[in-house]
């Protein structure tokens, strides 16, 4: 894995974001070429978001050609409701941007026959041609998604219903009810997950800090789901200093030292309007990188 | 009025880079319109999965809706109260003119009349909607006869009424048939006022009091009656006492039906009221205000002489104020108000998703710089012109 160890959220938000736009915009996307992006919902990628929206506002990352794929939805929350997946991505990140609703995909709560939903959306990621890059979160409790600890680490797209810590840490979004926060939802496998060709976890704050270290420092084990992708050949964990408290300062300090080579994957920050630039001046490139 | 066949196939417009106003704030945030309706694009986006069709910049602008007046007699040469031999045209020009002012929807007013101009006018003012050719009506406001006399201000004296024993069928015998009718204005302490009161709500007329001695007990009665508003707060009726406030007292008063909102008209031009007076109504009662231009056929021309219904009236210079409110309740009250007054703030006054399409691009000053009903372009000032 790289464990890319930023000091405060913002600067954490900021580097993710301009990992997934140099991600797209090397990837080169076209017509017949689409980058196949995974997405998370919650409070942590809210940063990633704003940035993303900035590069796009700013005319260097276009998402004309991007087709997104969220982790996750509530069952059962009307799709308006808005405390809705679809209502935070649509506020949060759609609405800004000039992505077309088709290229769009969230799993639908209210699907007649849940099961056969989430085997449609398998399907959808397949016919997409796989995801190039998955975003995603981590609980307090580990879980990647809504894969809550005991989910199998070869799951793939279900119905799961919400660990207590889940429905805890979501209260804060339904009036800090218990009653109100739904208690099963739809998400994507640890497998399904694990199929995508890179996986690029966000977790900042120290209320975060115990489940990454049980989920880079500890074994993999299906308690703390978030754990599977040791065995991912392309994963980037990227944190806050917070989030990085419970973990051996020996792990720490080797990370902060890499920052420098890690560092090269944002910086250069490639930008749609230099690709124009060079498709215009049409000269043949001496070698192919 | 607005067609629903063919409305989802219709273009779809983003008006982007603006500030909306909504929930009684001004938001960031894209309008979006369809069908001459405001659309949810969430909605377009999830189930339709469809974009705009076009996009129109607005610089940053304001954009509010449309501004709803419910008293204006006239102006630019017109006078509503006046029965002439083209009165549609008249109403016509009206509204016109006023889609410059910002005004997409409007109750021509008449003022105190004899009843043969109400039995040819009133016919002849049918509601009608906006569009390119002007603001719509929403029916008439008919200010008197059945006014005080000591309170009729510019109204006539020789054709001021009072209700006989037939009271409902005196009013029909002097307006003539109602259809049109949307507003009456009268004074509560006016015998037999309440069972005319009581038809008039009956039937979907908003009755207003103005033009009154009345006591703060018998307009509080008036409004158990049904009566809603009060016709420019302040002016023609008895002052504020604090021993007896008066209609004014409605504003602040705990005898009212529960849940029931009284608005009243305000003529905010800093003349008709002071504006401390202004501000203090607006202070004790924002939800329930209402401004009015209570124009005059002299609104647009120069100065001189010009009739207001059978007066002649001097014109010498105008002034316009604000009222020193919060921007969002400023343009509430000239249109969310309004439409709330007239029960129609379902789809008018408010840029809530399935509303008409009234709308007014402003500037930070508030100067309109274009209107829009039902989503078409029907006005726009020359600097914006491209």
């Amino acid at each position: 894995m790289k464990l890319i160890i930023l000091e405060h959220y913002s600067q954490a938000s900021e580097w993710a974001a301009k990992y997934i736009r140099n991600r797209i915009i090397q990837f080169n996307p076209g017509p017949e070429k689409y980058f196949t992006l995974g997405l998370p919902t919650g409070s942590t990628p809210l940063g990633c978001y704003k940035k993303l929206i900035e590069y796009y506002k700013n005319g260097d990352l276009p998402f004309k050609y991007v087709k997104t794929f969220n982790m996750d939805e509530y069952v059962g929350l009307p799709r308006d409701h808005p405390e809705s997946y679809h209502s935070f991505m649509w506020n949060n990140f759609f609405k800004h941007i000039d992505i077309h609703p088709e290229n769009t995909h969230i799993l639908d709560g209210n699907a007649v026959d849940l099961q056969a939903e989430c085997d449609a959306f398998e399907e959808k990621i397949k016919a997409a041609g796989g995801i190039e890059l998955f975003v995603g979160g981590i609980g307090p409790d580990g879980h990647i998604a809504f894969n809550e600890p005991g989910s199998s680490l070869v799951s793939r797209t279900r119905v799961k219903t919400l660990a207590m810590d889940t429905i805890l840490a979501n209260a804060r979004f339904f009036d800090g009810e218990l009653t109100k926060v739904p208690t099963m939802a739809l998400t994507v496998g640890v497998g399904t997950v694990m199929d995508a060709r890179e996986v690029m976890i966000l977790i900042t704050g120290a209320h975060k800090a115990f489940a990454l270290y049980k989920a880079i420092e500890e074994g993999v084990n299906h308690m703390w789901t978030v754990s599977a992708f040791q065995q991912h050949p392309r994963t980037v964990f990227v944190c806050d200093e917070d989030a990085t408290l419970e973990l051996k300062v020996k792990t720490v300090k080797y990370f902060k030292g890499l920052m420098l080579v890690h560092n090269k994957l944002v910086d250069p920050l490639y930008s749609i309007k230099e690709k124009e630039t060079e498709k215009s001046q049409s000269s043949k490139k001496p070698y192919s990188d | 009025m607005r067609g629903e066949q063919g409305a989802a196939g219709a273009r779809v417009l983003q008006f982007t880079n603006c500030r909306i106003l909504r929930g009684g704030k001004l938001l960031r945030e894209d309008l979006w319109v369809r069908g001459g309706r405001i659309l949810d694009p969430e909605k377009l986006f999830f189930e339709e999965r469809r974009v705009a069709d076009e996009r129109r910049d607005c610089g940053g602008r304001i954009l509010a809706p449309g501004f709803i007046d419910v008293q204006i007699n006239g102006g630019f040469g017109v006078d509503f109260s006046q029965a002439t031999e083209n009165v549609c045209s008249g109403v016509a020009l009206v509204a016109r003119r006023i889609l410059s002012h910002g005004v997409t929807s409007f109750c021509p007013t008449l003022v105190t009349s004899p009843p043969e101009v109400y039995h040819k006018v009133v016919p002849q003012i049918p509601v009608k909607s906006g569009g390119p050719h002007g603001a719509g009506v929403l029916g008439l406001h008919l200010e008197g006869p059945f006014i005080s006399r000591e309170k009729r201000g510019a109204h006539p004296e020789a054709h001021l009424r009072s209700f006989e024993a037939n009271a409902f069928q005196d009013l029909l015998a002097t307006y003539g048939p109602l259809d049109n009718v949307r507003i009456v204005t009268l004074a509560p302490e006016l015998g037999h006022s309440h069972e005319v009161i009581r038809e008039l709500t009956a039937r979907g007329i908003c009755v207003s009091l103005g033009h009154s001695v009345a006591d703060l007990r018998a307009a509080e009665d008036a409004v158990w009656s049904g009566a809603t508003f009060i016709t420019h707060l302040f002016n023609a009726m008895l002052p504020f006492h604090h021993r007896d406030p008066g209609i004014v007292g409605l504003l602040t008063s705990d005898r009212l039906p529960a849940g029931r909102c009284i608005f009243y008209g305000m003529i905010a031009d800093g003349t008709h009221t002071n504006p401390a007076a202004l501000r203090i109504a607006h202070r004790a009662h924002p939800q329930g205000l209402v401004l009015v231009t209570d124009a005059i056929p002299a609104l647009g021309l120069g100065n001189g002489r010009h009739t207001l219904g059978q007066q002649e009236v001097e014109v010498d210079g105008l002034t316009a104020y604000v009222a020193g409110c919060s921007v969002e309740s400023a343009l509430e009250a000239a249109s969310l108000h309004p439409a709330q007054l007239l029960g129609l703030e379902k789809s008018k006054g408010t840029l809530d998703f399935g509303a008409d399409a009234d709308f007014v691009v402003l500037d930070d000053s508030l100067h309109v710089q274009a209107t829009y009903i039902s989503g078409e372009l029907v006005w726009q000032a020359e600097a914006a012109r491209q």
